[in-house]
């Protein structure tokens, strides 16, 4: 079964000339205006971030009864995509599962870029940035400390934590990698500059084994780590007490959608990405086909819990909750956002039933696009919609974002594709060393 | 091996590496090193190589972080600044415990990754073999074989020929002739 994850047995060298040779091809026009676009995303970016702290979040559409809308929706839509990153090079390779190789350092420079994007919005929704820091426990000489049993400090532990092992985590699969770019690179200065990162590494038997030994462990930690921060991020919601909110489905709810939209855009990064590197023969369709089932499986559990939830929301007998999930959300005001959801979460993933359409990257890529933006209106469904319609119907009020909420999400979009680009070209993004071992013992296999 | 090297050799694989090590050990030689450029199975119990002492410092970590974590929240929630919210107990155990769990993640992550690094002897950016001409074939498909000075039972020619008659892409002799 594992035999195509890799086509033909290329020997190391044909590998680590194939792998490493990302870094130094010529940029190609393709690249060039994409980077042009995503700089001025960027840009745009900085610029409304700028106005923002200037202003303060006024110049959101958030008001109260709408005090979370698109700041959160965007934190918890780009928290979740991160998740697949872990969930493939962590998860995966505790359970050795031999098709994580070549594409799981992809998968986890997605997570870093994605949880960077994520960051930003709580900090700006603060209102007053520059006080960040009061989430941490420090010696202040007001002799205040953070209120640890709220659920936003913890998030910010879950989310710090999440980030900075993640980073330790594809830092320490890229020192070989560095070191062979160390060694290989065509010009003295990218040498030095990739040496010192590689940090002297020379793949002798001692840093093999402790490196194998902490990969695994880093593997091992990573595994509920990456189940705890979405678990983590839900508990913000389901601890208080609105309808639509208050729910214990939430963490298992919270950790699907996010390896759900993170598969989704796995797909959509790494179908043009193997085109353009021609990469063919490492990343195969047995991927996209292991990847699909992925997919498909996480819509079914995204599926399950829709349906919980207005089941509980029946069974409770609260007529707040009845209010919200049977009559609000798929009738009301915002009921075209409810049904997009469902087609393109529940719906449009049954194509993936069929073996042809796994396989089919065109059909793959559309589909991914289209649960990127199922699983942003979900969130959209939790946050805005439920806020917007709490108990007295005298609070009740729609919500509309405003250009600014529209440019800061295009902003983050962009500015991942800038450091997403940057990635492709200046790290080798297939892990070099992991796939030679795994050339070696696929062929002592086929060989027994 | 932490003083100097004598004798590198490049090998063609993993095999041919272990086989080499075999042989030379046959001549009584007993201070070898090993440099591939991914984990070759049976190395490391080729080379005698002790198990990793890694997990038990990770878990040291992770077990104080993890408590450290605790201890700050309890004292920061009950004898520093505590706050009285609805009534409910300022010592609030399951509130404590994502924070708890975070650290001892973080900790032990950090444990992880350093220690690593140190145990494998980084960062040094200089070592004797990068030294060696052709080393840097270790990252691509040069599997190499170090042997120490102080390996008394080394004699030259022999050496040589044993390790080409097993295929030695290359041999090096380093230093002042023996």
């Amino acid at each position: 079964m594992g035999a195509d994850v890799l086509i033909g047995r290329p020997s190391d060298h044909a590998l680590n000339e194939q792998l490493l040779s990302t870094t130094w091809r010529p940029f190609t026009r393709g690249w060039k205006i994409l980077f042009a676009v995503c700089g001025a995303l960027t840009l745009l970016l900085c610029s409304l971030i700028t106005l923002t702290v200037l202003r303060g979040i006024g110049l959101w559409g958030n008001n109260i009864p709408n005090a979370w809308a698109f700041g959160i929706i965007n934190f918890v839509w780009w928290i979740g995509i991160g998740h697949a990153g872990t969930f493939i090079s962590a998860i995966l390779l505790v359970l050795e599962q031999n098709w994580r190789t070549s594409i799981n350092r992809f998968t986890e420079g997605m997570t870093l870029f994605a949880v960077m994007q994520a960051g930003l919005f709580p900090l700006l929704h603060l209102g007053r940035p520059w006080f960040a820091y009061w989430l941490f426990p420090y010696p202040s000489v007001m002799g205040t400390w953070p209120q640890v049993r709220s659920a936003l400090p913890w998030d910010a532990a879950a989310v710090s934590t999440y980030f900075l092992v993640s980073l330790m985590f594809w830092y320490l699969g890229l020192v070989p990698d560095l070191a062979g770019l160390r060694d290989r690179s065509p010009t003295r200065r990218r040498r030095i500059i990739y040496g010192i990162f590689a940090l002297g590494w020379r793949g002798s038997v001692q840093q093999w084994r402790h490196h194998k030994v902490a990969y695994m462990l880093l593997a091992g930690i990573a595994t509920p780590l990456v189940l705890s921060v979405h678990s983590i991020v839900s508990l913000d919601f389901a601890i208080t007490g609105l309808p639509g909110w208050h729910s214990t489905i939430f963490p298992p709810f919270f950790v699907a959608g996010a390896i759900f939209s993170g598969f989704a855009l796995v797909l959509t990064l790494i179908i043009p990405a193997r085109r353009w590197f021609k990469l063919e023969n490492v990343i195969t369709l047995r991927h996209f086909d292991l990847m699909a089932k992925m997919v498909l499986i996480m819509s079914w559990i995204a599926t399950y819990s829709y349906i919980a939830e207005i089941f509980l929301a029946w069974y409770s007998g609260d007529k707040f909750e009845i209010y919200q999930q049977i009559m609000f959300r798929p009738f009301g005001f915002y009921a075209w956002t409810f049904w997009t959801m469902i087609f393109c979460n529940c719906i449009a993933t049954q194509l993936l039933w069929s073996g042809r359409m796994r396989r089919n990257l065109k059909v793959l890529w559309v589909l991914s696009l289209l649960i990127n933006l199922g699983m942003w209106l979900e969130r959209f469904e939790i946050i805005v919609v439920s806020l917007s319609h709490d108990f007295l119907p005298s609070s009740w009020h729609a919500y509309m974002p405003t250009w600014v909420d529209i440019g800061l999400l295009a902003g983050t979009l962009g500015f991942f594709g800038l450091l997403f680009l940057l990635f492709l070209r200046f790290i080798p993004f297939v892990p070099i060393a992991e796939m030679k071992q795994m050339r070696c013992e696929l062929a002592r296999k086929e060989a027994a | 091996m932490k003083d100097k090297i004598v004798l590198a050799a490049e090998l063609g694989s993993g095999d041919e590496l272990k086989r080499c090590i075999e042989i030379l050990r046959g001549l009584g030689l007993t201070r070898f090193d090993a440099f591939t450029p991914y984990e070759v199975e049976g190395l490391q119990e080729l080379l005698c190589v002790r198990r990793s002492r890694l997990p038990w410092l990770v878990l040291a970590a992770a077990l104080a972080g993890g408590g450290g974590a605790y201890l700050l929240e309890w004292w920061i929630n009950v004898v520093s600044y505590p706050l009285d919210i609805g009534g409910r107990p300022l010592h609030s155990a399951p509130a404590f415990l994502p924070i708890m769990f975070e650290m001892a993640v973080l900790f032990g992550s950090l444990a992880a990754l350093i220690s690593a690094l140190v145990l494998g002897g980084l960062p040094s950016l200089w070592h004797p073999m990068f030294e060696v001409e052709g080393f840097r074939s270790v990252t691509d498909d040069g599997f190499w074989l170090a042997v120490g000075a102080d390996d008394a039972a080394l004699d030259r020619a022999t050496a040589t020929a044993a390790l080409e008659a097993a295929g030695a892409r290359r041999v090096v002799w380093l230093g002042a002739p023996s």
